[in-house]
């Protein structure tokens, strides 16, 4: 199995996902589909990992994962924030900096 | 699975080639459909079980490529923690948040799209243009099996951004300390506040439990007054707006058990019942 299917997956993955971000309004589901950006690039990396024959790959891919947990609890915390001060979860709603 | 896991990361010989291909074009289908599938449907826990879905084919995948460690801290720390932890913020949030259909900004889904397939286009052109070999074989990375081999790597030559996650994941844990926290503007009630409190309202009784005389007891059946209307009291106010697709299950005061009221009747009526106050 070549590593180009493996990372032409990954392109999809990454795409779908940022179409998501787009397109979805739900701050959650925005979230969401952030993660799935985050790993489509841990795919990336473990492809190249295999290609090379080392371990650096699955090395930043761990790291890519502990960011993205991080990037999890911080976010959905202000999500709850906002959450609690304006009863949506709406992007479309957090708009009081526009005019 | 494992063996066949098993066969392909250490292949070679023409029959793992096949099972590994065989493997990689149903998750490859599987995660594309459901990747594609999050971003159609409109409730965020059918996003969130979609999401499960490709999170879990990329840890087979990753079990695949001769990266045992990643593909089993995808399962825990992915589809085990952060998925539950959107869930737990989802059900906090409201479940029956679904998005709402019409554009705010005219032409958002078009311009999506066509910077979708933009980048879509940008990126297969660049891996074309890479010159990406073919696969060295798996045993050539773990060597020394994958786990000491990842952690030679992390504790040699990544030790720094090593120990610099740990200090982002501690500001993280700090981060989401101070951002949940609520912060109390009023005084916090005593026990002679909550008495007087309840002596004003009026009612002095605890709320009549649920299916008090109905035909069932379960716990979103109102109790029957004595009249044979039901009271709505009796049912948690959070059952009610829980699945607004659903027929709706309380029954108004004063109504008779045996109708329910309709359902646009029900949409429009505020979440809490009257005649109880809002918390």
């Amino acid at each position: 199995m070549s590593p180009v299917h493996y990372v032409v997956l990954s392109v999809i993955l990454f795409v779908i996902g940022g179409t998501g971000v787009l397109v979805r309004r739900n701050a959650i589901v925005v979230f969401m589909c952030i993660e799935l950006m985050l790993n489509a690039c841990n795919l990336a990396f473990v492809a190249f990992a295999r290609m090379h024959g080392n371990l650096d790959g699955q090395v930043i891919a761990f790291f890519v994962m502990v960011v993205a947990a991080a990037e999890v609890v911080v976010g959905l915390a202000i999500l709850m924030a906002i959450f609690r001060a304006r009863r949506s979860a709406s992007v479309d709603d957090a708009n009081l900096l526009k005019y | 699975m494992s063996h066949i896991l098993a066969a392909a990361g250490h292949g070679g010989t023409n029959t793992d080639f096949i099972a590994e291909e065989t493997i990689f074009w149903i998750l490859a289908i599987a995660s594309v459909g459901a990747a594609l599938a999050m971003i159609l449907v409109r409730r965020a826990v059918h996003c969130a079980l979609m999401l499960a879905v490709v999170m879990l084919s990329l840890a087979t995948m990753y079990a695949m490529q001769g990266a045992p460690f990643l593909a089993f801290v995808q399962i825990i720390v992915y589809t085990g923690a952060v998925l539950m932890l959107f869930l737990f913020v989802l059900m906090l949030i409201g479940i029956s948040s679904a998005d709402s259909i019409v554009e705010t900004i005219k032409g958002q889904r078009m311009a999506a799209g066509l910077a979708a397939a933009g980048l879509f286009v940008i990126l297969i052109l660049g891996i074309g243009h890479a010159s990406i070999g073919p696969a060295a074989p798996v045993s050539a990375a773990n060597g020394a099996g994958n786990l000491s081999g990842l952690a030679t790597l992390i504790f040699t030559t990544y030790v720094f951004p090593f120990e610099v996650t740990g200090a982002l994941l501690i500001t993280a844990a700090l981060g989401a300390m101070v951002l949940a926290h609520r912060e109390l503007t009023a005084p916090k009630l005593t026990q002679r506040d909550l008495a007087a409190r309840r002596l004003a309202s009026g009612q002095l009784a605890p709320d009549p439990s649920p299916g008090v005389y109905a035909l069932h007891d379960a716990a979103d059946r109102p109790a029957l007054l004595p009249d044979g209307s039901t009271s709505e009291l009796s049912v948690s106010p959070t059952l009610a707006p829980r699945d607004p697709g659903d027929e709706p299950r309380v029954v108004r005061h004063g109504e008779r058990a045996a109708v329910t009221a309709d359902g646009e009747e029900r949409a429009g009526s505020p979440a809490y019942p009257a005649g109880r106050d809002a918390p």
